[in-house]
């Protein structure tokens, strides 16, 4: 077989393909309740009622989406230039660690404002420099970035576990690994009283629309887009590739970090070592399905935090395990990147 | 001083760094046979992880512990076959698509294993494979313990490595499959089908990850858990790397990393173990790693063509 591009492929093949995949998805999705002796029709119910059927589920469902458009958007930004940031789940752990530095140091008197634009800033700093190693060590040595931001991710759960059981332990944690925990008046603010959804959700829309601003508008989204299409041609054509990729690591890193920053403030309020459940790998499949759009992110980050949270809600009713979904999720990712070659090629015999 | 002089001259240590070795060395031979075709497979984690439950859960269900071993082979040949459909005819990303089978193959062991067992709070036993002493040779002293006195997957390991070098550098098939990795162009025009030798060398490469991950629970534990792979697999991404895509220095490279992880293990129980927080040494393997990428970097022969999809009548 070959594949053989179509020049203007059709709006019915641009969307009939990826629809396609959501489709097939769906029909996993009932053949894995099946296997599990469930009515594929109950289960999926279960899981659209658990992410959306109540007031409370869906706002849960928005808590869940909230660090997944941060590292969602890190993805996004970083796989655009062919960086392959794998590390979102460090540099997320890094922003939670600092957010707790400074939010249970006497920083916190500072009014709400000031203190959460702090802690926010110091956290993408963080973020930033986390990722600033492994492309640095792309850039100058050409170590792959795959492997090192991989292996930070492992480091950085170590440091955490040491800082839980030693200088960030808290006193009166009983033996919990946890830190202490921010004081009310230090943490992200609601967005509405007495509804439990924080301003980091309406950050992250922020920062998905400032991150659709530079793509779009900016010189730098238009080196990052050349530098991903085709390094070689973008540095004939005299960008500055490295500085590029510098540029979009610092990005990525610090959107990545703004998930710790996010989930610490808004919603635990400390730091302990299951604050994200793999939400940097997550991260790649929200990307992915959003087509690395940064405004698809939000959409995909509440699509998939609704398969998440709509899981567990049904395997609490159903006898159908909870990792349903991060299998669904790893189906989508593949048949989506399939489906949207399937929508520019055409597979012809020989 | 006398003390880590005492771990380094201890059988026990070489035998474990051998040990610790021994899955490394099954999933980086495989991941050294799809790379050389020139292809990037980071479904390796998640292989490990499918292999080692499929191969604990054939023979949790009854079978012998080979037919164990061949369970996990296939399983992990079948999500190999699910990354060469969708990285080779349809060349689509190999860092998407890998992460894409690692997040599948990870996710599908732990769907399968909550549904078979679903309340267990400790996880069940087997009997696994048990140290094999090769006479005469296992009494030498040090060397005995360390090399010949371990498990028969160890011995397999081994023998894999040996096996692959021969087959990538003296035989017409390893030559070919170097040749769709370095020039893919060049190889269809000498009449080679490049899609089936870089399918085939992902398929069987994946296998053997597959193996690899087995040896975790059909040899080295007798259960299994989750995050028991525990980054393994990228571990072995760098050992390729590390080894030049060469399979002797790669296997090298593995026994290094074990024993250093097996050095550090031991370190924790010295004096300096009261000092330093457990988790700094724990993190000295990875760092390792990283600190052998960047010292191997400048001297890598990276296959010319990984990563580089080969579409038929693309100029």
């Amino acid at each position: 077989m070959r594949l053989e591009p179509i020049a203007h492929p059709s709006l019915a093949r641009r969307l009939g393909f990826p629809a396609a995949a959501l489709g097939l998805t769906v029909v996993v999705a009932s053949l894995l309740a099946l296997i599990a002796g469930a009515n594929p029709f109950a289960t999926l119910g279960l899981i659209l009622k658990g992410a959306a059927g109540s007031k409370f589920a869906l706002l849960e469902t928005l808590n869940r989406a909230t660090p997944l458009i941060f590292t969602g958007l890190a993805v996004a930004v970083a796989f655009r230039a062919k960086l392959w940031n794998i590390g979102a789940e460090a540099q997320l752990y890094g922003g939670a660690i600092i957010t707790v530095v400074v939010g249970t140091s006497a920083l916190a008197a500072l009014p709400t404002l000031p203190l959460q634009f702090l802690m926010g800033f110091s956290a993408a700093l963080i973020g930033a420099l986390i990722l600033l190693g492994p492309v640095l060590l792309k850039t100058r040595f050409g170590v792959d970035e795959v492997v090192t931001t991989l292996l930070l991710n492992f480091i950085m759960l170590l440091f955490v576990s040491y800082l839980l059981e030693g200088p960030m332990k808290d006193p009166m944690g009983m033996g919990w690994p946890k830190s202490e925990a921010l004081d009310r008046s230090a943490r992200l603010p609601r967005i509405v009283d007495g509804l439990r959804l924080h301003w980091g959700f309406a950050l992250g829309i922020i920062c998905a629309f400032a991150v659709w601003i530079i793509q779009t508008r900016t010189t730098l989204g238009y080196e990052i887009r050349a530098v991903g299409l085709n390094i070689r041609a973008a540095r004939f054509a005299g960008i500055p590739v490295n500085a590029v990729l510098v540029k979009t690591a610092l990005l990525s890193g610090g959107l990545a970090a703004l998930a710790g920053f996010s989930e610490v403030s808004g919603l635990k309020g400390h730091l302990s070592l299951d604050l994200s459940p793999g939400f940097g790998y997550t991260g790649i499949i929200v990307a992915m399905l959003a087509l690395l759009h940064p405004l698809g992110v939000v959409v995909s980050a509440v699509f998939v935090a609704g398969v998440f949270v709509g899981s567990d809600s049904m395997s609490r009713a159903a006898d159908v395990p909870t990792y349903i979904a991060d299998m669904l999720m790893a189906i989508a990712l593949l048949f989506m990147v399939l489906a949207i070659l399937l929508s520019r090629v055409r597979v012809v015999r020989g | 001083m006398m003390e880590v002089l005492d771990i380094l001259l201890s059988a026990s240590f070489w035998a474990a760094a051998v040990r610790i070795a021994s899955p490394l060395i099954f999933a980086t031979m495989g991941e050294i046979i799809c790379e050389r075709a020139g292809v990037l497979n980071l479904g390796i984690e998640g292989i490990m992880v499918i292999g080692a439950f499929a191969g604990w859960m054939a023979v949790y269900q009854g079978a012998p512990l080979w037919s164990g071993v061949a369970v996990a082979m296939l399983a992990g040949m079948l999500f190999g076959l699910l990354h060469a459909t969708l990285t080779v005819p349809f060349g689509l990303s190999q860092h998407v698509v890998g992460l894409g089978v690692t997040l599948l193959a990870t996710s599908t062991s732990y769907y399968a294993y909550r549904l078979i067992l679903p309340e267990v709070s400790s996880p069940p036993k087997i009997e696994p494979f048990q140290p094999f002493e090769i006479p005469i040779l296992a009494d030498i002293p040090i060397i005995g313990e360390a090399l010949f006195a371990q498990t028969p997957l160890t011995y397999a390991a081994f023998g894999l490595a040996a096996l692959v070098a021969f087959a990538l550098y003296r035989t017409p098939l390893g030559l070919a499959l170097r040749s769709v990795g370095e020039n893919p162009a060049a190889a269809e025009a000498q009449g080679l089908s490049v899609t089936g030798l870089r399918m085939g060398a992902v398929i069987v490469g994946s296998g053997f990850m597959a193996v690899g991950g087995s040896f975790l629970t059909l040899s080295a534990f007798s259960s299994f858990f989750f995050e028991m792979v525990n980054g393994r697999g990228w571990i072995c991404i760098a050992l390729v790397v590390f080894g030049m895509w060469q399979p002797g220095k790669a296997v090298l490279g593995a026994l290094l990393y074990a024993a250093f992880d097996a050095f550090q293990i031991r370190l924790q129980q010295l004096p300096i173990g009261n000092v330093v927080p457990y988790q700094f040494f724990l993190m000295m393997p990875y760092i390792l790693s990283i600190a052998a990428l960047i010292a191997m970097s400048r001297r890598a022969e990276v296959p010319a063509a990984l990563m580089v999809p080969f579409n038929r009548g693309d100029r």
